[in-house]
């Protein structure tokens, strides 16, 4: 739990940020509230030559309302997000998924765009990004370029960032009335990480679901989209009688479940199909 | 509840009261003492490479590189401390024939676990040793691993030590066990899996030795300072008068610092050979790698009992995994099990066999109950099987065959005599706390409606033994020490008391029970005394903490050093007031002449004592008194814990829902301690049942090297405990105590484990291998073993 040496910047502006980024070379990594990169650090799993912590660079926190989105800086730790009338109102998905990050002591320096830029699909604010179609925005020292994030997670702990890029924040689109939301997270301990997670995000419409947007945490090297289950529902009505639980059962199609010792694959498949039916009857609220 | 610092209605004493710790404001303020705070002028810090394979020869080392490193100040591999390094020793040679391998504490030809160290690098500064571990070449030619025990005993088997994997074979058998079999109406067999379990303090191991050049003074995070120096010496050859072993506060231990490690050693070794002070502080991975291990048992009991449930005889059949060496108790926990298999049952036969094997992983040793939670386990689990092959209710199963109240003091069919018990009003208290036929009838209900959230009731009725030791009976199971503790009482001039204790504490809050016992025994302010402990330096003679003795021993010589210092006062008080020691009365810190207001306090007898000016003829003029108790028989707390789950049967989770915790541990010192450590002990019991586990994959290798594999729960996922306590006085010992330390954690387990597979049996499941995970839960619901592809057996 010893961490070889490095370089360590602690940048005051996103400007000076992205300098120091760009001089820095490919093996910098960006710090931001260190829930997830200390530990790889401590573990000797990742060698940075610089680390550039964004602690102190203001303008990346906080939360603001633009009309029909809302936006959420990078640096906005956990406990805001999860705090934020703005967040709970509008999108309240992801106050739902934030509020079961780890525990307390991880939400109060976690961080939002952290989280997301960490892209481990077993996080839980990547699969809501995914099924929020949120918008990602990075900035470089060349400009802002904007990724949804269905292009946002490439690989296994790998986001679509290029060298010298830094995320600033995301756009959270605000879906509107009619929609239900529920995060389904399944975990051996309350700080663990979710060995199934699902987030739902359901229209219904006359008591059938017009429109369900549904994602999968860790049953794959990225987040997943349900879509086997997003068209299969559709129709389908909103009720206990069993239309729920028919095409939660498409959960598991076109996922890559890893095998680990809190769960094999076939055991995640079983389960992203029982949390899908139980995210699916809370988002629809019966 | 437990309210605190109030006194009990109707008593006057400390003894009893529910006294906030002296100890926590230090201790939550971060004013402490831990070994890795310490720091010395020069002091060296020191890094461990390990063996990154289970087995293999070592065929070249070279350190030149890493000496060149920055910060460097020496390297050293296994070949540098051969001669000199010794035997990691182990104390407890169970049989006469048993094999105890050497067991270098750095590794010099063979390596045999993944974890064992192989070199070190002492550098100036922890952050530059690590950094140069690196560049430490090491050549190694990999030898087949030995995993699994009952592979190991078979013919052909790669062997851990050349002299092959059987380290032991212990028998003990009573009464006519055949016969018991013989004819029996309902046998119950069944094969339980200890699995191998990390015991995980909050404060990492942590060593710092130094040398004037003359002496050695080593502060390491350990239970057994007294223990520790002895064995030390034993091993380096520093004289034990040039050794002080000092642990200083200590964060917890759990058995996992009553050890000698390979790592106390070599430090020694080490500022021996460099002249400076060292530091050594594992880091939580390098613990989960070389702490050594708990439990790791493979399980086989028999029950033979007639057809209304009453037992005739149990047989057990274990096979106990060692690791790769003999360490300081390795071989006897099992054994501490071995009397425990009868639980509080009545039979007239007995028969216990125990093989200890090697394996080529971490040495196993104590665990937080360390043989009796195994024990208590499989007779527990098996009364519940008994119960469910014979169609009765679980807990009359159980009345039918326990000892009752009226039948103690009795003698068991293993050979101890509980001295006392009343498992009639433990278990009274416990069912109507926990609303047990509610839970009946709600569980019914369920049942018939097919609730895909099933509700299970797991019933532990426990005894244990603890308050090690007896000497005797250590001698006759070939326990290399005494189990004796030892106090000193100090009366000082201004009439404030030092005690001094050789029992160790790390947590468990002997400062503030000590406090207690000596406030009522002189009758000073429980504020006027303070306890000195944990260096051989200032208490020099100990036994230290572990196996739930402190109380029921060292409380027993304190009380004892308490009744000399009271006796010689009494000579003093009796010549300041011109009477004769047997008109004197004693009351509340006052000597008094019977029939008199004359009186002296014991303050002033302190002061007078001190002076020395007119003292009784002959009289030393010292207020202070050691005493040495050897117990007469072990403790034997007991006790009814009734666990409720919801075993959710669509993805296999389990919730406690309800736990109710009846215990008898005699007189209570302080309810609030007492309650600590039932929570505590409760708590790291669900943990083995639900979800603690060490993982080896098929090369030896561990996989569960951080929190993040090996889980621990937190207060988040355990339920609010229901505590209540029956008290039955012990009759072996004058304060009528009986251990808490274990208690907890040995009750736990089957109770949970009984519950998961109560509300599973509708479904034909009849047992469910520890940690019951989730995964584990659904794949025993729907007989679904994992492909080959899926891996290895769940």
């Amino acid at each position: 739990m010893i961490p070889a040496s490095f370089d360590y910047s602690r940048p005051s502006s996103l400007e000076e940020a992205l300098a120091v980024l760009g001089d820095a070379g490919e093996e910098a990594k960006v710090l931001a509230g260190g829930q997830s990169l200390l530990p790889l650090l401590r573990l000797r799993l990742a060698y940075p030559t610089t680390l550039i912590d964004i602690g102190r660079v203001a303008e990346l926190r906080g939360i603001a309302d633009h009309g029909d989105h809302v936006f959420i800086g990078a640096m906005t730790t956990h406990h805001e997000v999860v705090r934020s009338p703005v967040v709970n109102e509008h999108c309240p998905l992801v106050a739902l998924a934030t509020a079961t990050v780890a525990d307390r002591a991880v939400r109060h320096r976690g961080t939002f765009g952290g989280s997301l830029a960490h892209a481990d699909p077993a996080g839980d604010l990547p699969s809501v990004a995914l099924a929020l179609d949120m918008d990602l925005v990075v900035r470089s020292s060349s400009g802002e370029r904007v990724i949804p994030a269905a292009d946002f997670f490439v690989d296994y702990l790998e986001p679509a960032l290029e060298p010298g890029e830094i995320l600033v924040g995301a756009r959270v689109p605000k879906l509107g009335p009619g929609w239900g939301f529920h995060y389904e997270k399944f975990h051996r301990t309350a700080q663990a990480w979710a060995t199934v997670g699902v987030a739902a995000a359901v229209r219904r419409s006359n008591g059938t679901v017009a429109e369900a947007r549904i994602a999968l945490t860790n049953m794959g090297p990225t987040p997943i989209r349900a879509v086997a289950v997003e068209a299969a529902v559709r129709g389908a009505a909103a009720d206990r009688n069993g239309a729920l639980r028919e095409a939660a059962e498409q959960a598991a199609e076109g996922t890559d479940p890893p095998g680990d010792l809190h769960a094999r694959p076939d055991y995640r498949a079983h389960l992203s199909r029982v949390l899908t039916h139980r995210a699916l009857l809370a988002a629809c609220a019966v | 509840m437990t309210e605190t610092d109030t006194a009990p209605a109707g008593t006057m004493g400390e003894v009893g009261r529910a006294r906030r710790r002296k100890e926590d404001a230090r201790l939550v303020t971060g004013r402490t003492q831990w070994t890795d705070n310490i720091q010395l002028p020069g002091m060296l810090h020191v890094a461990f490479l390990r063996s990154p394979l289970a087995h293999a020869r070592i065929t070249r080392v070279d350190v030149s590189a890493a000496r060149g490193r920055p910060g460097v100040v020496a390297v050293f591999s296994g070949r540098d401390f051969a001669a000199e390094q010794g035997s990691l020793p182990c104390a407890w040679p169970v049989t006469e024939d048993i094999v105890i391998p050497d067991h270098p504490p750095m590794a010099v030809d063979e390596v045999r676990y993944v974890g064992e160290a192989v070199a070190c690098v002492i550098a100036t500064d922890r952050y530059r040793a690590a950094d140069a571990l690196d560049a430490i070449e090491i050549d190694y030619e990999p030898l087949d691993p030995v995993l699994d025990m009952t592979e190991a005993l078979t013919e052909g088997s790669a062997t851990v030590h050349e002299v092959g994997n059987r380290a032991f074979t212990w028998k003990f058998a009573q009464g006519d066990v055949e016969g018991a079999f013989r004819d029996a109406p309902v046998v119950i067999d069944r094969t339980f899996v200890q699995q191998r379990l990390i015991p995980s303090a909050m404060e990492p191991r942590a060593v710092v030795a130094q040398t004037d050049g003359d002496g050695f003074t080593l502060h390491s995070a350990t239970q057994i300072p007294h223990i520790l120096r002895v064995m030390l010496a034993l091993t380096t050859g520093i004289p034990e008068h040039k050794l002080r072993v000092i642990a200083p506060d200590v964060g917890g231990g759990f058995g996992s610092k009553l050890q000698v490690t390979a790592e106390e050693v070599l430090c020694l070794l080490i500022t021996r050979r460099l002249g400076r002070p060292v530091k050594w502080t594992e880091s939580r991975s390098e613990g989960n790698l070389t702490v050594h291990h708990g439990r790791d048992q493979l399980q086989r009991i028999s029950v033979a009992a007639e057809s209304d449930g009453r037992i005739r005889g149990v047989k057990v059949d274990l096979l106990a995994d060692m690791g790769a060496y003999l360490m300081l108790v390795t071989p006897g926990v099992p054994l501490l099990g071995a009397f425990m298999y009868g639980g509080i049952y009545k039979m007239d036969a007995y028969d216990f066999t125990c093989t200890g094997v090697f394996t080529t992983k971490m040495p196993t040793d104590a665990y937080r109950g360390a043989g009796r939670p195994e024990a208590t386990f499989a007779i527990e689990r098996a009364m519940d099987e008994l119960a469910a092959e014979l169609g009765l209710d679980p807990m009359e199963v159980r009345r039918r065959n326990w000892i009752r109240h009226a039948e103690f003091p009795y003698t068991t069919i293993c050979g101890l005599t509980y001295d006392s018990g009343n498992y009639e009003a433990a278990t009274d208290r416990a069912l109507a706390l926990f609303g047990y036929d509610e839970l009946r009838a709600e569980q019914a209900d369920r049942r018939n409606r097919r609730d895909p959230v099933q509700l299970g009731i797991g019933i532990s009725t426990y005894t244990e033994m603890c308050g090690l030791a007896p000497s005797r009976v250590l001698g006759s199971l070939s326990y290399g020490a005494g189990g004796w503790e030892h106090a000193e009482v100090r009366m000082l001039p201004t009439g404030k008391v030092e005690v001094v204790t050789g029992s160790s504490p790390h947590g468990q809050g002997h400062v503030t029970a000590w406090s207690q016992i000596v406030a009522d025994a002189l009758g000073v302010p429980f504020e006027d005394v303070s306890v000195l402990h944990g260096d051989t330096a200032s208490s020099h003679k100990g036994m230290d903490t572990y196996g739930s003795r402190s109380l029921s021993v060292g409380g027993i010589a304190l009380v004892q050093a308490c009744e000399k210092v009271r006796e010689k006062a009494r000579q003093v008080a009796a010549h300041m007031m011109e009477a004769s020691p047997d008109d004197v009365e004693f009351t509340d810190g006052r000597f008094r002449v019977r029939g008199t207001t004359t009186e002296r306090t014991i303050q002033e007898i302190a002061l007078a004592t001190f002076a020395a000016h007119d003292l009784p003829e002959g009289f030393e003029p010292r207020l202070d008194a050691q005493a040495t108790f050897d117990p007469d028989n072990f403790s034997f707390p007991h006790g009814t814990h009734l666990c409720a789950v919801e075993v959710d049967t669509e993805t296999g989770a389990t919730t406690i829902r309800s736990y109710v915790a009846v215990d008898d541990v005699g007189k209570v010192v302080n309810p609030l301690i007492v309650e600590g450590q039932v929570h505590g002990g409760i708590a790291q019991g669900i943990a083995q049942a639900l979800f603690e586990e060490v993982v080896y994959d098929a090369d030896g290798n561990l996989l569960t090297t951080t929190m993040a594999d090996y889980l621990l729960p937190s207060a988040t996922d355990l339920p609010v405990f229901v505590t209540d306590r029956t008290e039955t006085p012990a009759t072996s010992n004058p304060l009528g105590v009986k251990g808490v330390g274990e208690a907890g954690t040995i009750a736990s387990t089957p109770a949970v484990v009984n519950a998961i597979v109560d509300a599973l049996r509708p479904y034909g499941v009849r047992d469910v291998r520890m940690p019951c995970t989730p995964e584990r839960v659904w794949r025993a619901l729907h007989d679904r073993a994992p492909s080959a592809e899926e891996g290895a057996s769940v």
